[in-house]
């Protein structure tokens, strides 16, 4: 066990699988000779190679569809898609063809391709560098999408998508590649579709995922000062959705707040919440809180894009009101 | 720049071979009609695009490919299955939404998929099969497995970002990938004049460093000579090709489209290029076969075709509870 950045969680990770498998690719713009956007990249291409760690043009469309074709012909590609805001450019090769090409082939086909993108929003970029639509990813039946919070999450997570047989997206965070945890060696895998409960609590739920987990858990420290115990959860996976774990854990607390760095309206946190009111209504004591970002697009100035995003402050006050 | 430094001249197809083409489109075009007749009888319902008048560029090209030479196709795409190998009965099987389907009654005509053909899918979006073919063209460098990817697309998808993308792409990575641009003249009812900035597709080859070439698209026997060329080329290591072949879709855009937006004339000068009275007539005149033994083809074509029907209308529904299934590939 040792304590690393969530970035070099990643890097290791991709590391051991291009040893462990041949057929292991990865593709992107900037991943070799520059070593990734967040370099996240950075050594593979000298110890493996151009064959094995390609640069691409910035083509976001063929990247992804030339990942498919590779996946359906034997490979297993690791594409990096820079940032979620980039990956609109590949949308429709995403949604129409590799989420659906399974099932329009009655199952001939499958498609085990990861796709690696940034997400989130607080390093002043603006407002088509900052987005956070991991939703739209989770809304697609065919894909699996995974929202790594801390670097054992990066591994864990990482690990499961390399044994996959369908396309995985994997929406990593700007703001935590720096951050640094115990990160377990070997074959530690995290299946998907299994939320950790970060933090015991008994009073409410916080439920986080991503960046958004950093703000519930500061969240929950504010709470204890008011008398109040938050249990954390991190969800750890959109789709597949760990239901059980976010109903069992409202039926201890009987209250929920869902944190989300995405807009409120049409989001996930919405998803969240009538997933709990259909499960688990008569354990509510208060309706279901969102605390997501402002419906603007994100803004430049720091202060206002501090005032977009969701603040641990503004989630322990929805956790009180609820009180 | 050209492919034919240094290049063997390509073999004239053989009498057999040319049997084959003969063969292979009076199935395509069997088939077709057969979905025609079967929509306007009420058996079957929907509707499809067909690729009558086309048939000479689907057997062309898959007549000069390898039996695992990887193929993507399009929203017409009925022509490139059954060119490459895909069995009718299982195509038929499809349109009919039946459970002995290529895709279980999943895809219907537009998601017609044989993997153990080589035929990673036709597709319903315009564009779509460039990048894939891409994919498994780069699948077959890196693993030196020898294989070629044909893309075909149609005048429409030239200008489509994903075949700026994908000819790039395939040029600056030297995949083993053929693009084989069925210009039919018109995207949907938009004529190609209209739509593209160009004279030919093929001159946009010239932009991504790759041999881009004209075939006569009615003429198997054109078509056939500069697919086999491209296809050595690619195989050989030398690149990607654009080959454009010109050709013509008798029905409209799709089944029930009247067509309005093009001439009884222009019809006309197609068909009396028809790709199977051509190559009927080369057959006469080089290869002294009789018109019975070309119509027998066309019957045993037909009857392959009652045989294909018999086989859908003799299949299963899908079980309500398929719904469900192959949405992620399940582990044994």
């Amino acid at each position: 066990m040792a304590e690393i950045a969530y970035r070099e969680a990643l890097r290791q990770t991709m590391r051991e699988a291009l040893i462990a498998d041949e057929r292991v690719i990865l593709m992107g713009e900037d991943v070799g000779a520059y070593g990734g956007s967040y370099a996240v990249t950075k050594g593979l291409l000298d110890e493996f190679g151009p064959d094995r760690i390609i640069d691409t043009p910035i083509s976001e469309s063929v990247i992804v569809g030339c990942g498919i074709g590779a996946a359906m012909g034997g490979l297993r590609p690791l594409i990096e898609l820079m940032t979620i805001n980039f990956s609109l450019l590949a949308f429709d090769q995403i949604v129409n063809n590799a989420a659906k090409l399974s099932y329009m082939s009655g199952g001939q086909i499958s498609v085990p391709l990861i796709i690696r993108m940034a997400g989130g929003a607080g390093s002043q970029l603006a407002a088509q560098h900052s987005q956070s639509l991991e939703g739209w990813y989770a809304h697609i039946p065919g894909i699996k999408v995974a929202v790594p919070y801390s670097p054992r999450d990066a591994r864990g997570l990482l690990r499961t998508a390399l044994t996959e047989q369908n396309p995985v997206i994997i929406i990593e965070h700007t703001a935590l590649y720096a951050r640094k945890g115990e990160v377990p060696d070997g074959d530690y895998a995290i299946p998907f579709g299994e939320a950790e409960v970060i933090r015991q609590g008994s009073d409410v739920t916080l439920i986080g995922y991503s960046g958004s987990v950093f703000q519930a858990l500061q969240a929950a420290d504010l709470l204890t000062e008011s008398g109040v115990e938050a249990e954390v959860l991190n969800l750890r996976t959109l789709r597949p959705l760990d239901v059980g774990t976010i109903v069992a854990s409202v039926r201890r607390t009987n209250r929920a707040v869902v944190v989300e760095d995405d807009w409120k309206f049409g989001g996930f946190a919405g998803e969240i919440s009538a997933t709990i009111m259909e499960e688990a209504f008569d354990d509510l004591d208060a309706p279901v809180a969102r605390v997501c970002g402002a419906d603007v697009p994100i803004p430049y100035a720091k202060e206002l894009e501090q005032a977009a995003l969701p603040s641990a402050q503004q989630v322990a006050d929805a956790a009180l009101k609820l009180m | 720049m050209s492919m034919a430094k240094a290049r063997q001249p390509s073999p004239q197809p053989s009498r057999k071979q040319l049997l084959e083409f003969y063969e292979s489109m009076a199935l395509i075009r069997a088939f077709e009609e057969r979905f025609v007749a079967l929509v306007t009888q009420g058996k079957l319902v929907g509707t499809g695009h067909l690729c009558v008048g086309q048939e000479a560029v689907a057997a062309g090209v898959c007549g000069a490919l390898e039996e695992d030479d990887y193929v993507t196709s399009t929203h017409r795409g009925h022509g490139h299955c059954l060119a490459k190998g895909v069995d009718p009965n299982e195509m038929m099987a499809e349109l009919f939404g039946k459970t002995t389907g290529t895709s279980k009654g999943k895809g219907g005509s537009m998601h017609i998929a044989d993997f153990r053909k080589g035929m990673l899918g036709a597709n319903g979006i315009v564009g779509a099969g460039m990048p894939i073919a891409c994919g498994a063209g780069l699948t077959a460098k890196l693993t030196k497995s020898g294989r070629v990817a044909v893309s075909f697309f149609g005048d429409g998808a030239a200008n489509i970002g994903s075949f700026h993308e994908a000819l790039n792409l395939a040029s600056v990575w030297n995949l083993p990938v053929v693009f084989v641009c069925e210009n039919n003249r018109y995207g949907e009812a938009t004529p190609v004049e209209y739509a593209l900035a160009a004279d030919h597709v093929a001159d946009r080859a010239v932009a991504y460093r790759m041999p881009g070439v004209i075939a006569d698209g009615q003429d198997v026997v054109d078509v056939y000579a500069k697919a086999r060329e491209a296809v050595d080329h690619a195989r050989a290591g030398e690149g990607p090709v654009l080959l454009e072949c010109e050709t013509y879709r008798y029905y409209g855009h799709f089944l029930g489209d009247a067509a309005g937006y093009r001439t009884a004339e222009e019809v006309e000068s197609f068909r009396s290029r028809d790709c199977l009275i051509l190559l009927a007539e080369r057959l006469r005149r080089d290869h002294e076969v009789g018109e019975n033994q070309l119509d027998g083809i066309r019957a045993e074509m037909e009857a392959r075709l009652d045989e294909a029907f018999a086989f859908a209308e003799a299949s299963d529904d899908p079980a309500l509870d398929e719904l469900t299934t192959d949405v992620y590939v399940s582990y044994p």
